[in-house]
């Protein structure tokens, strides 16, 4: 008994293998290595995060050419607070141990940014100070040693 | 968007209220607009013709194949705008390569695809195939090539591959009205399904998207076809017109109801994000929602559509009315995707400030650019039609 | 029956039944032990850590000097429009009206801009990428480009994104951005370039209150838990159950 089977269908299916076949082919081309791994991603792209130098360099750092503002700092009130917080990025610093690597910060708008009277901050966790009214014309660091601010200069 | 700082910092100062900082720049911009505005046309227009095949709706004989040369010109166009707007356009295929299928856009690759092969271009193979092998022997040149290509190379006429043509033929318009849901079912819920955004997030999203995707389907194959017959300079059969109309005035119904219903929805629920979206459908939607959605592009046409259903004017009044409504419901439906997509990003997802959107008229993302993948379409339905003409088909079928 | 002839098995069964019941209740709804693991959501495997954050709400006093780190640590361009981390301040007028306000991030600081007698109260609230393992972000991404790190740090492959943008909009929490340069998504990805050397996110680093701590939530000995269990904690937005792992401590109600 033969089955009729319409060309249509025939020539249709195929197309459709043919298809089928050629999609497969490119898509193991082009499936980044080992995709899928660990997730739905490519487990390259952990280690493409984890590929930047750091900027920040930490206290640690620091402390390996300047123990000795590590050590006042550590007497006064600013002694929890990183040396990166004011100086900014110290890594490059770090490394060239050229002054001009990094930032020393200066003018009473600085100190302000931490200190300046805000209703949002609580005196609790840092001492504010009316800009306007205290010692107005003059720097911070004027009396104030911004590693041991109580060690005033006067 | 892409972010040009001098257009951002323009932005920043027309910042209303809170948002947060990233929230600044719209993300998806006119092309987000036009690809579901076009996929719906394609959805529309394929389901208007599937009425005819399915359930045998006569009466709309003569606009069936130009409904489904008209489907595929714009789904062939659909593409486009969605990987030009990529900010890594050259990537675009990995998302057919490595699609992650928790999201909804991963669907996108695959039901385009299968759409487009197994159920546009296979519905109009079988029914132009008989027809494409007798113009291979009867033409020359570029067209004969064409046509024996596009033939497959199946000659087979025989009365009963003819009679499989057909039968396969109608197999495939019955799979083919759950995938045109699917088609444009899926870019709702590509909204619908964002928690994120209160003004997307809402269950009945695929549903709007559905229904007004044919209203607008059925108003363009209303349009084109007036068109064309006027250009052919043949006389329109005003028993199909009518019906055609009919069932656009039916479809607005069904879709105003739907987008009523979801408004009422969310003022009587009132829930946390009402106060912003009641100052962003007052404020910044106001006139393309009120406007030009709701008045131009639903109210005036229901208006218009429903008082022809009662009384029936002149052909020649009539003709002009559906024109307009065609025209004005085509506009309104754009509109609707515009207050959906643009909408949703007007407003920070801190619920609490506005941004503002700038429409650029030049660039890969400007109304210029915009306005190509419309007039795209057009072109290449008219190689269409000069190709494979759906008038020389109804001579022999009817 | 009762001396007085009254049959009292059905009060019997009654109590017995309610004693048996509310025995079974209490001991379902006493499961402590659970309860941290299951607001953490599931621990990887105890060799690798799982990374969790805290910010402490009280003790932030909007200096923004982690807004500013994170921009340097992490080539952020440094316009105000592209942030991974962020502050914002909050001042409610006795009116009731709520004043929100995050200038430039919070980078270079904020000046009160509400005078104080209007003041009822006002905090600032640090913001950053909620590391969510439950993340919407991760969800949408059609093509695999935004995934959960076996440390469950939500990190972007910057050579397989397309740039769809689908996880901008999928973020409740504004987290997310196109980086102008790179042209593709950005986000905080908790220094994941430090945490892998040992070292603490930049933000963390610089904060000089220590409003923020960075802990492995596997640690029962470790800061983030201690901060965890001596404070009373919320997430941002939690009907929305995205996983966050971003524990805040005096979140209030006001915070968007």
């Amino acid at each position: 008994m033969k089955i009729y089977i319409p060309p249509q269908v025939t020539r249709l299916l195929l197309f459709l293998v043919l298809f089928i076949a050629i999609f497969t082919v490119i898509k193991r081309l082009l499936t980044p290595e080992n995709f899928g791994e660990l997730g739905h991603y490519r487990p390259g792209s952990l280690a493409d995060n984890a590929a930047y130098e750091p900027n920040y360099a930490g206290d640690e750092t620091c402390i390996m050419c300047h123990p000795d503002v590590f050590e006042s700092k550590g007497m006064d009130l600013h002694g929890d607070i990183s040396c990166e917080t004011c100086h900014d990025a110290g890594f490059r610093h770090s490394e060239s141990m050229d002054a001009t690597d990094i930032h020393i910060p200066a003018g009473r708008e600085f100190c302000g940014i931490c200190h300046s009277q805000n209703a949002g901050r609580s005196a609790n966790y840092v001492f504010q100070v009316d800009l306007k009214g205290h010692n107005t014309g003059k720097n911070c660091t004027d009396c104030h040693n911004p590693h041991q601010p109580w060690d005033l200069k006067e | 968007m892409e972010p040009h700082p001098e257009h951002l910092y323009a932005i920043l100062s027309k910042v209303d209220g809170f948002i947060y900082p990233n929230d600044i720049d719209l993300h998806w911009g006119i092309l987000i607009v036009m690809y579901p505005y076009i996929t719906g046309l394609v959805a529309g227009a394929f389901i208007l013709a599937s009425l005819e095949r399915v359930f045998k709706v006569n009466v709309l004989k003569p606009t069936y194949e130009l409904a489904l040369l008209t489907a595929l010109s714009f789904l062939l166009v659909a593409t486009l705008p969605l990987i030009s707007h990529l900010s890594q356009p050259l990537r675009a295929y990995e998302i057919m390569i490595t699609p992650n299928f928790t999201s909804a856009m991963a669907i996108f690759g695959f039901v385009y695809l299968w759409y487009l092969m197994a159920v546009l271009l296979l519905e109009l193979w079988f029914d132009y195939r008989k027809y494409m092998v007798i113009w291979a022997r009867e033409s020359k040149g570029l067209k004969r090539l064409i046509y024996l290509i596009f033939s497959l190379g199946v000659n087979d006429l025989s009365p009963r591959a003819l009679a499989w043509d057909k039968k396969l033929g109608y197999f495939i318009t019955v799979v083919g009205i759950p995938s045109a849901f699917l088609l444009h079912g899926y870019v709702g819920f590509i909204f619908g399904s964002i928690k994120a955004n209160p003004w997307w997030s809402t269950v009945l999203m695929p549903v709007i998207f559905l229904f007004s995707a044919m209203v607008s389907g059925i108003a363009l194959v209303m349009i084109i076809y007036m068109v064309v017959s006027y250009i052919r300079k043949q006389p329109i059969d005003m028993k199909c017109l009518d019906t055609i109309a009919r069932y656009l005035f039916f479809m607005l119904i069904l879709d105003f109801s739907l987008e009523s219903l979801d408004q009422i929805q969310r003022i009587y629920e009132a829930e946390e994000s009402f106060e912003i979206l009641h100052l962003l459908v007052n404020g910044k939607l106001t006139l393309t929602l009120f406007i030009f959605q709701g008045l131009l592009g639903t109210l005036i046409p229901l208006g218009a559509l429903g008082v022809l259903q009662l009384y029936k004017p002149k052909e020649k009044i009539r003709k002009f009315i559906y024109l307009t409504c065609g025209m004005l419901v085509l506009f309104g439906i754009f509109f609707m995707r515009w207050n959906v997509v643009i909408g949703g990003q007007l407003f920070s997802k801190s619920l609490a400030g506005f941004t503002s959107f700038k429409l650029e008229l030049i660039g890969s993302e400007g109304l210029l650019m915009s306005l190509v993948w419309l007039v795209l379409p057009l072109l290449i339905l008219s190689v269409f039609l000069w190709l494979f003409p759906p008038w020389k088909l109804e001579a022999d079928e009817m | 029956m009762g001396p007085k002839g009254i049959d009292n098995s059905r009060r019997k069964f009654i109590r017995n039944t309610a004693l048996a019941a509310g025995g079974a209740l209490t001991a379902f709804l006493t499961q402590p032990a659970k309860a941290l693991v299951i607001a953490a959501g599931k621990p990887a495997d105890p060799g690798t850590p799982w990374y969790g954050i805290g910010i402490d709400i009280d003790k932030c006093i909007g200096c923004g000097r982690c807004a500013r780190a994170c921009k340097i640590e992490n080539d952020v361009p440094d316009e105000p429009f592209y942030f991974r981390s962020w502050v914002e301040q909050y001042t409610i007028k006795n009116d009731g009206e709520v004043v929100i306000e995050a200038p430039n991030g919070g980078v270079g600081g904020f000046t009160q801009s509400v005078p104080d007698e209007e003041i009822f109260k006002s905090f600032f609230v640090p913001k950053m990428c909620n590391q969510c393992y439950k993340s919407p972000c991760e969800q949408v991404c059609p093509v695999g480009a935004t995934y959960l790190s076996p440390e469950g740090a939500v990190l972007v492959d910057k050579d397989h994104c397309i740039g769809c943008r689908y996880c901008i909009q999928a973020c409740p929490y504004g987290c997310r951005y196109i980086h102008p340069e790179k042209k593709v998504v950005d986000k905080c990805n908790l220094c994941y370039h430090r945490i892998t050397k040992g070292m603490q996110p930049a933000c963390f680093e610089v904060c000089p209150t220590g409003a923020r701590i960075f802990g492995d939530l596997n640690d029962r000995e470790g800061e983030l838990v201690a901060f965890i269990r001596e404070h009373n904690c919320q997430v941002l937005k939690p009907h929305l159950n995205t996983g966050s792992k971003l524990f805040y401590n005096s979140l209030s109600s006001e915070v968007k």
